[in-house]
C-alpha cells in the first residue's frame, strides 16, 4: 500500500509552501500531489514553480502528480488547465470533467476525488479515456467501496482518503471574502491569514465546518488509521493524507510506521491525537453521517 | 427560449402544462432522482398518464434520474432509465457517466440531457459528454456569471439550460456532501439534502431552534419566521460573529435577465420546485410564460412587470430574491 500526500487545499505563502515540500521530499511518502485545486486567485507559486518543485520531489524519489482546479469557471481557468495537462512530464489528476476532456486519449491520468466515481460503469468510461487510478469520493462507505472494488476494471488502481479535513463542498461564492465583507474579485487574499482555514461553529459553540475560500471543509479530521486493515483487505492501492498546516511530516511518519508494521495501532493513535487540528471522524466509512466517530475496526 | 417547469405530482404536472410549460420534469418515487421526498414523485402509471396529458397539449416530459448509482444498487438506476423510455418520456436528465453510457447504449433514441448534478461548468466538460454520449442539452450549475454563461453557449453545440427561479443552491450541484456529512444522505447518493427525517424543530422559550441531525442550524427569536433548516442557509458563528455564513434564505430570480439570456442563445429556462404544491407550480409557470412571451415579442421593450415580481416574491424563500452568481457582486 502506497502513501500519498494530497494537494495543499489552503492558501499558503510561497515560503511556507516551499518549506512544506522541502520537508515532504524527505518524508516517508510515495506520491506527492502538487498544485492549486481550490481557487484561481491563489498563486503563491506559478506553474513553472510547481514544475520545478515537481522535479525536486521526483529527484527525491517521489511519484509526482499535478492536480487540476476542481471548479472551472472562466476561460483563464481553462487556459491554466490546458497548461497543466500538456506539461509533458508529470501525471495529472483531473478534478473536473473539463480536465478529463483535455486529458482523454493523451495518456494516463488520475481520476480525482471530485469526479463522483460511485460505480464500475463510470470507472470503466474513465479507464477507456486513460484513467489509471481513481480517488474514491469522500462519502464512500466501506460496503460501497467493497462492491466497487469487486468489479473494478483491469489496470485501474484505487486511492482512498485516510487522513485530513474533508472537502465537503465548492461554491461560486468565496465564504472567506464574505466573512470580511469583501467581494470575491477583491478578496485581498484574506485566505493567507488563515493557513488552517477559518473555523465555523454552531450557535451552541460546536465546531462544525472550516471555511477555505470557495471550498468548505469539515471541522473534524478524517482518521481511518484504525481501519487500515479493512482498506488493505479491499485492495486499496494508495491511501491519501491531506496536508494540514501543522505536523503533517510527523503524521506521515506515524502512518508509514503503521504501514511498515513497526508501530502498533494504539501507540500510533496516541501519537496522532495531539497532532490533529480537530476531533476525529470516520462516519462515512461506516455508511453513516461523515462527522461520526467510532474509531475501531469491525469486530 | 423554452420554459422547463417542475412537477412532483400529477396535479402539479397538469398545472404546469395548462399554464404554458414547454417541458415538465418529473422523477420516479425513489432515490434515483435528486428530489426524493416522501409523498412526492411518480410511479410508471402516473408518469404514463402525465406524459399523455402533456403530449395531447403540445408539451414534453423529462424524467430526472440524476443521482449517482452505487455499485450494489446499480440495477435500480438502469431500471429507472428503462422505465422512462418505456413510459414514453421525451428525454432523461442524467448525471452519472456510467448511467449515461447505459442509456445511450440501451435506448439510442432516447434524448439525453446532462443534469445540473453533473457539475459541468465549462464548454470543455459539456463537450466531453456530447462526444461520449451525444447529449442534446446541459443544465448549468448556478455558479457562473452572465459573461461566463455566454462563453459556454458560444463554444458548444449542446443546448444550454439555466436556472431561472427557485431555491438557490449556494454550493455547486454534484460537488456538495454537507448533507451526508451530517445525516448520511446527500443529493449525490440519496437524492436528499438536509432530509426531512433528520430535521427537528425545538421550541425554546418563545422561540424555536432548528436542527439537522445533531447540528443546530438556526435559532429563531420569538415571532421570527422559522424556515426549513438547510445546512448551507443556517446561522453560524465565525470569529465571534454570528451570521448567515453561506447565504440567507433567499430564492434565485433571474426574471430581469431574460433579454440578455435570450440574446446570448440560452435554449431554456428551468424553474426549481418539484417539492412544491400545484398552486406554486401554476403561479410560477404563469409568470414565466408571460415574461418569456413578452421578451420574445419585443426584447428591447421588455421590463419586469410589478405583478410578476410580486407573484414570485410571494412564493420565494424568506420572500427575498437574488440574481445569484449571474450577478458578480453576489460572489
Amino acid at each position: 500500500m502506497k502513501l500519498a500526500l494530497g494537494p495543499v487545499l489552503y492558501y499558503w505563502s510561497a515560503e511556507r509552501l516551499l518549506a512544506f515540500y522541502e520537508e515532504a521530499a524527505a518524508a516517508p511518502v510515495d506520491i506527492v500531489y502538487l498544485g492549486e485545486t481550490v481557487c484561481s486567485r491563489r498563486h503563491s507559486l506559478r506553474p513553472p514553480d510547481w514544475l520545478a518543485l515537481g522535479e525536486r520531489l521526483a529527484a527525491a524519489g517521489k511519484e509526482v502528480v499535478l492536480s487540476t482546479q476542481a471548479l472551472v469557471e472562466s476561460e483563464s481557468d481553462l487556459k491554466a488547465l490546458r497548461r497543466l495537462v500538456s506539461n509533458g512530464r508529470f501525471l495529472v489528476e483531473a478534478n473536473d470533467m473539463a480536465a478529463v476532456k483535455c486529458l482523454a486519449g493523451r495518456g494516463p491520468f488520475v481520476a480525482g476525488t471530485h469526479l463522483n466515481v460511485y460505480n464500475p460503469a463510470t470507472l470503466a468510461v474513465l479507464a477507456e479515456l486513460g484513467a489509471v487510478r481513481f480517488v474514491a469520493p469522500v462519502e464512500m462507505s466501506q460496503a460501497a467501496l467493497a462492491a466497487l472494488q469487486a468489479e473494478r476494471p483491469a489496470g485501474v488502481a484505487t486511492e482512498a482518503w485516510l487522513y485530513g479535513r474533508l472537502p465537503l463542498a465548492f461554491s461560486a461564492r468565496c465564504f472567506t471574502a464574505r466573512h470580511y465583507n469583501l467581494q470575491k474579485d477583491d478578496c485581498r487574499f484574506r485566505c493567507l491569514d488563515h493557513p488552517e482555514g477559518l473555523s465555523l461553529f454552531t450557535l451552541e459553540g460546536e465546531p462544525f465546518l472550516t471555511l477555505n475560500g470557495v471550498q468548505t471543509l469539515s471541522a473534524q479530521v478524517l482518521n481511518l488509521l484504525p481501519v487500515l486493515d479493512e482498506l488493505r483487505a479491499l485492495r486499496v492501492d494508495v491511501v491519501r493524507v491531506s496536508p494540514q498546516a501543522r505536523h503533517t511530516g510527523r503524521v506521515l511518519e506515524v502512518f508509514r510506521s503503521v504501514l511498515d508494521g513497526t508501530m502498533d495501532l494504539r501507540a500510533a493513535l496516541a501519537v496522532l491525537e495531539p497532532l490533529m487540528p480537530g476531533a476525529p471522524c470516520d462516519g462515512y466509512w461506516r455508511g453513516g453521517a461523515g462527522m461520526g466517530w467510532r474509531g475501531q475496526a469491525r469486530p | 427560449m423554452e420554459l422547463v417547469c417542475p412537477a412532483g405530482t400529477l396535479p402539479a404536472l397538469k398545472a404546469a402544462v395548462d399554464h404554458g410549460a414547454d417541458w415538465v420534469y418529473i422523477g420516479f418515487r425513489d432515490e434515483t432522482n435528486a428530489r426524493n421526498f416522501a409523498g412526492l414523485n411518480f410511479d410508471a402509471a402516473a408518469a404514463r398518464q402525465g406524459i399523455a396529458y402533456a403530449h395531447a397539449r403540445g408539451a414534453r416530459v423529462l424524467v430526472a434520474i440524476n443521482t449517482y448509482p452505487q455499485t450494489q444498487s446499480w440495477r435500480r438506476w438502469t431500471d429507472a432509465v428503462d422505465r422512462a423510455a418505456d413510459v414514453g418520456a421525451d428525454a432523461v436528465i442524467l448525471a452519472d457517466l456510467g448511467l449515461l453510457r447505459y442509456a445511450a447504449t440501451a435506448h439510442p433514441r432516447l434524448a439525453l440531457h446532462l443534469s445540473v448534478q453533473g457539475s459541468a461548468t465549462s464548454y470543455e466538460a459539456i463537450e466531453l459528454y456530447r462526444e461520449l454520449f451525444g447529449i442534446r442539452r446541459a443544465v448549468l450549475p448556478r455558479v457562473l456569471s452572465l459573461a461566463q454563461v455566454e462563453q459556454v453557449v458560444a463554444r458548444t453545440s449542446v443546448e444550454i439550460e439555466v436556472f431561472g427561479f427557485g431555491g438557490l443552491c449556494v454550493m455547486v450541484e454534484g460537488r456538495c456532501v454537507l448533507s451526508s456529512f451530517v445525516t448520511g444522505e446527500s443529493p449525490n447518493t440519496a437524492g436528499a439534502c438536509s432530509p426531512a427525517r433528520s430535521v427537528r424543530w425545538e421550541p425554546r422559550g418563545e422561540g424555536v431552534d432548528t436542527r439537522v441531525g445533531p447540528v443546530l442550524v438556526n435559532r429563531f427569536a420569538p415571532g421570527e419566521k422559522a424556515g426549513y433548516p438547510t445546512l448551507c442557509k443556517g446561522r453560524y458563528r465565525v470569529a465571534g460573529q454570528a451570521y448567515y455564513a453561506f447565504e440567507e434564505p433567499v430564492s434565485l430570480n433571474t426574471l430581469a435577465l431574460l433579454p440578455k439570456l435570450a440574446a446570448m442563445g440560452v435554449a431554456a429556462i428551468k424553474l426549481e420546485g418539484r417539492q412544491r404544491s400545484p398552486a406554486y407550480v401554476e403561479q410560477i409557470t404563469r409568470v414565466w410564460r408571460a415574461a418569456i412571451d413578452a421578451c420574445r415579442r419585443d426584447p428591447a421593450a421588455y421590463a419586469v412587470r410589478r405583478e410578476w415580481a410580486q407573484a414570485l416574491a410571494n412564493v420565494s424563500e424568506g420572500q427575498q430574491c437574488t440574481l445569484g452568481a449571474y450577478h458578480r457582486p453576489w460572489k
